[in-house]
């Protein structure tokens, strides 16, 4: 469990996160929703340890992340794998390079073929076990994606973090990326945060959903309950949607509500 | 300007605090080194030797007094490129081919987000990815200003025995004329010195890349024209103190 108390953050005398306190849970896929610019990045920036919060802490597991020791700090970060927006893959190296990196730097006790079995194991669960010999520049969007995953899982991570992980994808390749997030958080029960704008994702893996809004948590709770949520920028946001508008229709009408959308129209269009 | 050294220094501090394992950071200095000196030993050759030709060219032209020896023109071909034209030439070649791709490199890997990934895997990055290069910087450059020397000699040699403008014991007489070593190990320091001052400021420039392709744009040339500037000044400042 992840919890963040009042974080506040500015740049040049310009506030971007104004107090946030929130609580990810551990075994499931919690999602940062907002709208562009609303500093999600920020905060996920701030919670990773990319970014000092000029005020507020951060806990890991009971364990204080900000202003803590060093090695307290280096411990926590050998647990926290991150998914970028653009992947970040190190383009010097191969996509299997990619993945052993960070056994080879965080894990020295590894022989070289235990690490080469972590390799072949993770590219595997992401599917791209025949592709672990090529450069990043050779691979495709999502294919990218997969790898960045698999790096960020090498090391066993316990806090796996995604900023935006379906940007720049198509509808059904963002799919199957949230639900290989969603099997990996579950099969290894571990704390996931995913940062996006999508209401697909919502509806695809949002188990626990906060939502921002110009720097501030206006709502949390399920999918569930997101569509009776009482808060008007929020609804503005969902409805905005033109999948969720249709959704709302059909709930209407027969009750079925999201689970019907989800399953009719899986490849339906997003904001 | 006086803010921005602050940040280099501390930028410098933070390569050397909590540095990588030993293995890590060898193998990378390698890797660096071979980019930064096999990759440079043409170009350095090919500027060196014209260097060297030229200069013996034009001595030859401006020494027209029959009381000077013609030995003369090699003993100036030898002094003028050991102490100025090999470190400090062979150095300016090198700003603009391998600070600019140390710029570059760094400045995509940072908009990329390559440095946050080394970051949220506790790798502390200036240390990865800063300091080899530094280090293999500080290996090669003397090594490519040494070579820069032999082959302006040799340049000088040719053009001057092909030309007809001396004879070939001419010319060694002169290069083997008042040979005082301290000017190689003057000419050592200026490129240990330039090769910090390249690959430092290159790095900086790189790593503090914000934006996009435009701005890495940006900040391989920077990295460029600061660094020239930087090597002029301090070949200055070297030879009024240590001269
Ligand atoms: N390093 C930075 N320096 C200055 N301003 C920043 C920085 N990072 C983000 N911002 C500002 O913070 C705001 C929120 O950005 P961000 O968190 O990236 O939004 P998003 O919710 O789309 O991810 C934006 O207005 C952006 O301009
Ligand atoms: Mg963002």
């Amino acid at each position: 469990m992840i919890e963040v108390s009042n974080i506040e953050k500015s740049f040049d005398g310009t506030p971007v996160l104004k107090g946030i306190s929130c609580v990810f849970e551990t075994g499931k896929c919690n999602l940062l929703l907002g709208g562009s610019g609303t500093g999600k990045s920020v905060l996920l920036q701030c919670i990773v340890g990319l970014m000092k919060p000029d005020i507020g802490s951060i806990t890991f597991d009971g364990t204080i992340y900000t202003n803590s020791k060093v090695d307290i700090r280096q411990e926590i970060r050998r647990k926290i794998g991150m998914l970028f927006q653009g992947s970040a893959l190190f383009d010097s190296m191969t996509v299997a390079q990619n993945v052993e990196f960070p056994l080879q730097m965080l894990t020295p006790e590894m022989t070289p073929a235990e690490r080469r079995d972590r390799v072949e194991f993770c590219l595997k669960r992401v599917g791209l076990e025949k592709a672990g010999d090529k450069m990043p520049a050779e691979i495709s969007g999502g294919m990218k994606k997969r790898v960045g995953i698999a790096r960020a899982i090498a090391p066993q991570c316990t806090y796996l973090f995604c900023d935006e992980p379906n940007s720049g994808l198509d509808p059904a390749t963002s799919i199957k990326i949230d639900e290989l997030i969603r099997e990996i958080t579950h099969e290894y029960g571990i704390t996931t945060v995913i940062v996006t704008h999508d209401m697909n994702s919502v509806i695809e893996i949002g188990e626990h959903i906060i939502f921002l809004h110009q720097g501030k948590k206006l709502w949390d709770g399920t999918k569930d309950e997101i569509l009776n949520a009482d808060v008007p920028e929020l609804k503005e946001f969902i409805f905005s949607s033109s999948l969720v508008r249709a959704a709302k229709k059909v709930d209407d009408e027969s009750e079925g509500g999201l689970a019907a959308i989800t399953e009719n129209d899986t490849y339906g269009s997003g904001i | 300007m006086l803010k921005t050294f602050g940040t280099f220094v501390l930028f410098m501090r933070g390569m050397v605090t909590r540095t990588e394992r030993f293995s890590v950071l060898w193998n990378r200095t390698i890797d660096e080194a071979i980019l930064i000196g096999v990759d440079s030993v043409v170009i350095v050759s090919i500027v060196s030797a014209f260097i060297g030709a030229v200069t013996c060219v034009q001595i030859a032209y401006n020494l027209t007094n029959p009381l000077i020896p013609q030995s003369t023109i090699g003993y100036m071909v030898r002094e003028m490129t050991i102490l100025e034209l090999a470190p400090t030439i062979t150095s300016i070649v090198l700003a603009g081919k391998v600070g600019s791709s140390i710029a570059g490199g760094l400045g995509t890997m940072r908009i990329t987000e390559q440095v946050s990934a080394l970051e949220v895997m506790g790798i502390n990055s200036t240390s990865y990815l800063v300091l080899p290069r530094i280090i293999a910087a500080l290996l090669m450059f003397p090594l490519l200003v040494i070579l820069a020397m032999l082959l302006s000699i040799l340049g000088g040699y040719l053009a001057g025995t092909l030309t007809g403008v001396m004879t070939s014991q001419d010319y060694i007489e002169g290069i083997r004329m008042d040979f005082i070593p301290y000017n190689i190990v003057f000419a050592l320091i200026k490129a240990v010195v330039f090769a910090f001052l390249v690959s430092g400021i290159s790095s900086f420039k790189g790593y503090y890349t914000t934006g996009g392709a435009l701005e890495v744009g940006a900040a391989s040339t920077g990295a460029v024209t600061n660094s020239i500037i930087a090597i002029l000044i301090a070949d200055f400042a070297l030879a009024a103190l240590l001269l």
